[in-house]
């Protein structure tokens, strides 16, 4: 297995981080779109029930001294609010009726 | 039923009586010949925001604005009097295009002590004055007095930057603003820093783009899912509290909601797990005493007021936060979006988490705005119908479409031979 992303307390999502553990939005957003539904429901149902001890957890940081660790966890909290967009909201992986629309993020407080 | 009350007229268009009321046409957002016109008559006329004071940190700030519709590259410098001042970015020599990074079109920024053009390295001062000039004494009766920057008219009104492409601006920046806009005199602008900036490249006129956003007639048909489908109401409409117009500026004001009072079956899990979403963090910090001329027509509960600063600038202002669209033409069925929400600083993890998750949602939104922008264009382009009716929610829309025309006209007036 790659390297350890997560803190200990948050390991069961490990695997799942591989993938969605991505910094910048525009990743987010292309791997949003790359992904199939079922996957993306497997990751919110892994993630969702532990999102408010996640940020509880990261919370016990001071936001410009975050351990990496930490980060990587916001990050995951990060995908998980772009997933949940088209998990909760639309029924699929694009904004309904967005037809060919972009919007591209270009700036953006880190982390 | 309604459940705001009109004015005396009986509806908010007939309160403005110039506006008329029927059906309107959008020839002004389809013929190259009145992009032309638009050009010369609203973007090297009007003030143009182009920024604000916090992406000019220190002397020696600069960025570069590219103005396709003025045919204008502007610099816009922190000076190190501390002014900002907004130059032609054309270096006097040669015409080089004189501040750039890797490619001559794309805008730039950064913090220098001086301007060097690339090509033969006549240098400037960032107060816009010729400094250097290499081998000087093989010119003829150079004086470099002569020779500093062309000025662009620059002004800042709370922290926005605005310049003015006009030899001579009609109206200096207060007076182009007006009594509605600088009823925001004072509005904390400056406390709302944290920033999350987007840009499209948008398939329709300037004005399309606009109108989908000064109106809000359009929320229940096209984002039905920005109430969860358990509570949706099939028919719902949408009614603004207030409507205001000031000269060519617009505003609009909704009712809003206190999201943490609402039951929790009318807002998604992840807003209720984060405490943010579609309106914002449900929670922002306490901003003191704000204008009154935020509120124009004193709605309470109050939601938002969204302010249409003529021809391109829309300030969008939530309890605590705001939202800033600008809409540049790059032809006569394209345009370049700029949007970008702020907020305060946050001071703990969980709020950059209701800002970026407030930053999500809107983009999931606006892409639902941009989705239409093409069909619409390309529709009203066969000019199949040129007559389109106007509900008094879409006021706005027709406000907008009436003052380019008369912008023009004016211009043309002015312009061209008096009697034929």
């Amino acid at each position: 297995m790659a390297q350890t992303l997560l803190p200990s307390a948050f390991a069961e999502l490990e695997e799942l981080a591989q993938t969605w553990c991505l910094p910048t939005e525009r990743e987010r957003w292309n791997q949003r779109l790359a992904s199939s539904m079922a996957e993306m429901r497997e990751f919110y149902d892994a993630f969702f029930p532990r999102l408010e001890e996640a940020v509880e957890y990261c919370d016990k940081f001071s936001l410009d001294d975050l351990p990496e660790d930490v980060v990587n966890l916001l990050h995951l909290i990060y995908s998980l609010v772009m997933v949940a967009m088209a998990i909760e909201i639309f029924g699929q992986p694009k904004p309904t009726d967005s037809a060919d629309a972009v919007l591209d993020r270009v700036g953006a407080p880190v982390p | 039923m309604a459940r705001w009350p009109k004015p005396a007229e009986g509806s908010w268009t007939e309160h403005y009586p110039q506006l008329g009321t029927g059906p309107i046409s959008f020839r002004d957002s389809t013929a190259p010949e009145f992009y032309e016109l638009e050009r010369e008559a609203i973007f090297k006329r009007a003030w143009l925001n182009v920024g604000r004071v916090e992406d000019l940190p220190r002397a020696g700030s600069y960025f570069t604005k590219e103005i396709e519709a003025a045919r204008a590259s502007v610099i816009v410098v922190k000076g190190k009097d501390e002014v900002i001042r907004a130059f032609y970015n054309v270096c006097r020599h040669r015409g080089n295009k004189l501040v750039w990074n890797d490619l001559p079109h794309d805008e730039t920024k950064g913090t220098c002590r001086q301007f060097t053009c690339k090509y033969h390295g006549w240098r400037y001062s960032l107060e816009g004055a010729l400094t250097f000039v290499q081998q000087e004494p093989e010119f003829f009766d150079l004086d470099t007095a002569d020779y500093g920057l062309r000025a662009v008219h620059c002004d800042v009104w709370n922290g926005f930057i605005f310049i003015n492409l006009d030899e001579q601006p009609r109206q200096n920046l207060r007076e182009f603003l007006g009594p509605m806009v600088t009823g925001l005199d004072g509005y904390p602008f400056g406390k709302l820093t944290e920033r999350y900036d987007f840009v499209a490249h948008n398939n329709s006129n300037w004005k399309i783009f606009a109108d989908a956003f000064q109106e809000y007639y359009h929320v229940p048909s096209l984002h039905p899912q920005q109430v969860p489908s358990a509570v949706r109401d099939p028919n719902a409409g949408f009614e603004c509290a207030h409507f205001q117009i000031d000269g060519p500026h617009r505003v609009v004001s909704t009712a809003g909601t206190r999201c943490w009072l609402m039951p929790p079956e009318y807002m998604y899990p992840i807003e209720r797990a984060t405490r943010s979403g579609l309106v914002g963090p449900w929670r922002t910090p306490d901003m003191g005493e704000l204008p009154a001329g935020l509120n124009p027509g004193g709605i309470e509960p109050w939601g938002i007021s969204n302010f249409q600063i003529f021809p391109n600038l829309e300030i969008l202002i939530y309890g605590g936060w705001y939202l800033l669209y600008r809409y540049w033409p790059t032809s006569h069925n394209t345009h370049r979006f700029e949007a970008y929400t702020a907020f305060h600083p946050a001071r703990s993890v969980h709020e950059r988490i209701e800002h970026e998750v407030a930053a999500v949602v809107l983009k999931e939104f606006a892409l639902q705005d941009a989705g239409m922008l093409g069909g619409t264009q390309a529709a009203l382009e066969t000019g199949i119908v040129d007559e389109f009716p106007l509900s008094d929610q879409e006021i706005l829309v027709r406000h907008l479409h009436k003052e380019v025309v008369e912008w023009v006209e004016q211009y043309q007036r002015e312009t061209q031979p008096a009697g034929v």
